[in-house]
């Protein structure tokens, strides 16, 4: 995610935004992130209260929620911290939006093993469906950013959206799973292969099959 | 004491010293971009990597690794001598070779060490990252791409200034130090990130494109913008001083200066006072003759009808000269408070800084009755702010101004010293080096008295300890007030005597009015207050062009040495009085700098021997005091003539005190 930058820091941003404060629910949570630090470590809650922050815009906004500079502003306040402070920790962590995102964020993994089962297609699926790397669709749905391992090479090739996975995917299963994400449904996340459950093998154990039934003791057979 | 070899030298190092710390115990260079002494290891540059045995066979970085028993160092090994080169040539694959045109150029970290331990040539031919400008205020000038990511500046404004306001956003090769929002970095001790920065990322905004640091002629200096007389280094070329730097005094400075002692130097070309000025029947200065302006003073046949005031920013030497001709006529009418405050002067050691600068870091409670300390002495602030971290607690009694120390405020009225909360009292008397700190705006508020019977009653004065202080804002004070430049009265003695002639050395903060019937000689520098009032001005040399001695807040005698000419007609301050002297027919006893330096030294022996003065012991106080606590300084950045006159200090009086926003010129 080369190229991050904050967004501008404008008179229409500070309009929307200066208000901004945590709703009960999300500063219920809050408070008790908070409280899992001792006292006067409560700066160490500072990743947990930007995640929350990012889905209560999100909520305000139906996308997947961002840190506009306020928010941020109001975080820092919150903990009693410098707010440069907070904007290093949101500008480290890829997870948390820097700009405005769309209703879904499709990561799709290029990485080796993803590139080598088809990743190229699902990126060519998801530009089939009007997306472009780093831009939200103009109907607001979508934002598509290409992303590095996120460690399902198992499962390649996958995409994340949002909070879930979706895995072992072609371009049909991923144009079925954008498909309900569209209509409003929640489609089932992980691996998207017929039969599988999470990462086992398929078809069957193809090592350690004596392990399957019983525990066996291989060492005499090194 | 681990013991420990380092390229086969043995030596004991102390405990908790870090493996660099013991390579320089042994005098082996170890470069570094990161690591530095005042602020937290950061070990994020790697060029500090050695062998240590025993250890994971690959080089270490020796900043962050801590000496230990046994351990067997080599910093001139052939892993070590790679590792440097790898590191340095990572370093440069993003830095632009952009050295002829960029302002660090002779005086970078990165240049001298690649020099030293690089490869020589570059391996890297695809494009280098480049980083946007960001904006720092009007005294630092970023070039970021230049920037190796040291932290060294987030580390200072963190830990030293107190002020989070510089900060590393984004991750890896993207990383970018910038301040919240691009804003302007506001306190006081800001610029000197530009000193830490080894690279020219960050470089001074005024003096930029200026000079070379070879073309330039180093001086030692004393900086006069406030009472700590903090060590600088003038750097001048031909008559003009081009910047000023800190030199290392760990007792008065360490190694930092205020942005105004760093940047009100470009004031000394601007409003100067160049020639003999008098002022004609219409009320209109003339320019004139030193003979012509001698024969209107002789004319005023002052007798002893003669006073002299001394500014904030003269020297020891300036203020003897007129003492010596004041006592050949035969008057005793000195004074150095402008402002008229008339605070008992019987006892120095109780208007000194007795515990010393470098002594209230170790303060473990600490009362400050009227001194916006931030602004009337940044030093002194970081010192503060560095015995908060170590546990101090803080009282200040006066108007609110933001801290960069936790401390509490315990209301405007000095009258509160009378009943002080029983924490206050608690944590005095509990406190194993208790302090007071007493500025300029309570000694005017009356509350010197109080003070003392408090010092008394929480036994400030111990073994190794005297806790109780008096900040002042003037570089002169505390050799005028060595030198007796202080009437029982304060000034208002000497609107009383109504003297025939004022001699006010470099004095622009006094109420002239009140000297109307007096022929008002104005020796100075700066056509500032004192000039407007003069009737008479004679040009004199502003620090940087006189040696000259200061005392600072603490009772330290310094001795700055002359670093330019003085403009025109201008001449130092001693002559024109010896001159003075002659056309009045008296006689000063002095002809040359040295007799006038060894009359100083036979009058008050402290100003001939540097270091701190002794003043005895603490007086007993009393009394009480009551009213408003109202700190004098309304603007930091212009506090005397000088500063006044600089454009540099102007704008960040604009910019960064009231708001303005300034267009940037275009380049």
């Amino acid at each position: 995610m080369a190229n991050r930058h904050l967004e501008p820091d404008t008179p229409e941003l500070r309009a929307r935004w200066d208000t901004f404060a945590f709703n009960s629910a999300w500063d219920a949570k809050a408070k008790a992130a908070i409280a899992r630090y001792p006292d006067g470590r409560q700066k160490s809650a500072v990743m947990a209260l930007l995640d929350y922050a990012q889905r209560q815009v999100g909520e305000e906004t139906n996308t997947q929620g961002w840190l506009p500079i306020p928010v941020m502003e109001y975080v820092a306040a919150y903990l009693d911290m410098p707010v440069i402070r907070v904007v290093e920790v949101a500008s480290f962590y890829t997870m948390y939006n820097l700009a405005p995102v769309g209703r879904f964020h499709v990561q799709v993994c290029g990485t080796t093993p993803c590139m080598l089962r088809g990743s190229d297609d699902i990126m060519a699926a998801c530009k089939a469906r009007g997306m472009h790397k780093g831009h939200t669709t103009e109907d607001g749905l979508w934002m598509l950013t290409e992303v590095e391992c996120m460690g399902n090479c198992a499962s390649a090739p996958m995409v994340q959206i949002n909070d879930d996975n979706f895995e072992d995917l072609t371009a049909d299963r991923l144009n079925a799973v954008l498909d309900a994400l569209a209509k409003g449904e929640t489609p089932k996340a992980g691996t998207q292969e017929p039969g599988r459950h999470t990462v086992e093998p398929l078809g069957g154990p193809t090592t350690l099959k004596d392990m399957v039934s019983a525990n066996h003791d291989y060492r005499g057979e090194w | 004491m681990p013991k420990l070899t380092v390229d086969g030298i043995e030596l004991e190092v102390p405990q908790g010293a870090t493996v660099l710390q013991a390579c320089e115990l042994a005098g082996k260079e170890i470069p570094r971009f990161c690591y530095h002494e005042r602020l937290s290891i950061a070990g994020n540059c790697r060029m500090c990597l050695v062998e240590v045995k025993p250890g994971p066979p690959k080089p270490q970085a020796s900043c962050a690794l801590p000496a230990a028993e046994g351990q067997e160092i080599r910093t001139d090994s052939e892993m070590v001598r790679k590792a440097r080169e790898g590191v340095m040539e990572f370093l440069l694959i993003n830095h632009p070779l952009d050295c002829p045109i960029c302002d660090q150029g002779g005086e970078c970290d990165l240049q001298d060490q690649s020099v030293a331990y690089g490869r020589g040539s570059s391996r890297y031919h695809e494009p280098k990252r480049a980083v946007t400008e960001k904006y720092m205020g009007p005294l630092i000038k970023t070039v970021m791409t230049r920037c190796i990511q040291c932290t060294r500046c987030v580390r200072f404004s963190e830990e030293i200034a107190g002020v989070d306001e510089i900060g590393a956003l984004y991750r890896g090769e993207n990383m970018q130090i910038t301040t919240y929002l691009e804003r302007a970095a506001t306190h006081e001790l800001s610029a000197n990130v530009i000193d830490l920065c080894p690279v020219g990322a960050l470089t001074s905004r005024p003096y930029a494109f200026e000079a070379r640091p070879w073309e330039l002629k180093k001086t030692l200096g004393i900086d006069v913008s406030d009472a700590v007389g903090a060590n600088i280094r003038i750097d001048s070329r031909g008559r003009e001083v081009l910047r000023a730097l800190p030199r290392i005094n760990d007792d008065v400075n360490e190694e930092w200066i205020s942005d105004k002692a760093r940047y009100q130097v470009d004031g000394l070309t601007k409003r100067r006072l160049d020639k003999v000025w008098i002022r004609n029947k219409a009320g209109k200065l003339e320019a004139a003759s030193w003979d012509e302006a001698f024969k209107v003073i002789a004319k005023a046949k002052p007798g002893k009808s003669v006073a002299a005031i001394a500014g904030d920013l003269v020297d020891c030497e300036t203020m003897f000269a007129a003492k010596a001709l004041l006592r050949a006529m035969g008057s005793k009418l000195l004074e150095g408070r402008q402002t008229g405050m008339d605070y008992d002067v019987s006892s120095l050691a109780a208007v000194n800084f007795n515990s010393g600068l470098a002594g209230i870091e170790t303060a473990d409670a600490i009362l400050i009755v009227g001194s916006h300390v931030r602004w009337e002495a940044p030093l002194v602030n970081a010192r503060l702010r560095k015995a908060a971290k170590n546990g101090a607690k803080l009282f200040i009694v006066g108007p609110e101004w933001e801290t960069t120390f936790p401390a509490t405020f315990l209301g405007a009225d000095v009258a509160v010293l009378d009943k002080l909360p029983a924490e206050v009292a608690a944590a005095m008397e509990g406190a194993e080096r208790p302090a007071i700190i007493l500025g300029g705006a309570g000694l005017a508020r009356g509350a010197l008295g109080p003070l003392l019977a408090l010092a008394a009653n929480w036994k400030l004065v111990r073994d190794g300890w005297n806790g109780f202080n008096v900040l002042h804002m003037a570089a002169s004070r505390m050799g005028g007030l060595m030198l007796g430049y202080a009437q029982k009265g304060g000034i208002a003695d000497i609107v009383k005597a109504k003297p025939a002639v004022l001699l006010a050395l470099g004095a622009d903060e006094v109420d002239y009015d009140q000297f109307a019937g007096s022929l008002k000689v104005y020796i100075g520098h700066h056509g500032d207050k004192g000039a407007h009032a003069a009737d008479i001005i004679l040009p004199a040399a502003a620090y940087t062009e006189k040696d000259g001695t200061y005392v600072n807040t603490e009772g330290r005698v310094q001795f700055a040495e002359k670093a330019v000419f003085a403009p025109g007609d201008a001449r130092e301050d001693w002559t024109i009085l010896r001159a003075l002297a002659d056309a009045l027919k008296v006689d000063v006893g002095f002809d040359s700098f040295d007799e006038l330096q060894a009359l100083i030294v036979a009058d008050v022996p402290a100003l001939g021997v540097e270091g701190l003065a002794d003043y005895g012991a603490l007086p007993a106080g009393g009394g009480s005091a009551s009213g408003e606590i109202a700190y004098p300084i309304k603007d930091f950045y212009l506090t005397n003539p000088i500063a006044r006159a600089s454009a540099v200090m102007q704008r960040c009086s604009a910019e960064l005190l009231h708001g303005e926003d300034l267009a940037e010129a275009a380049e």
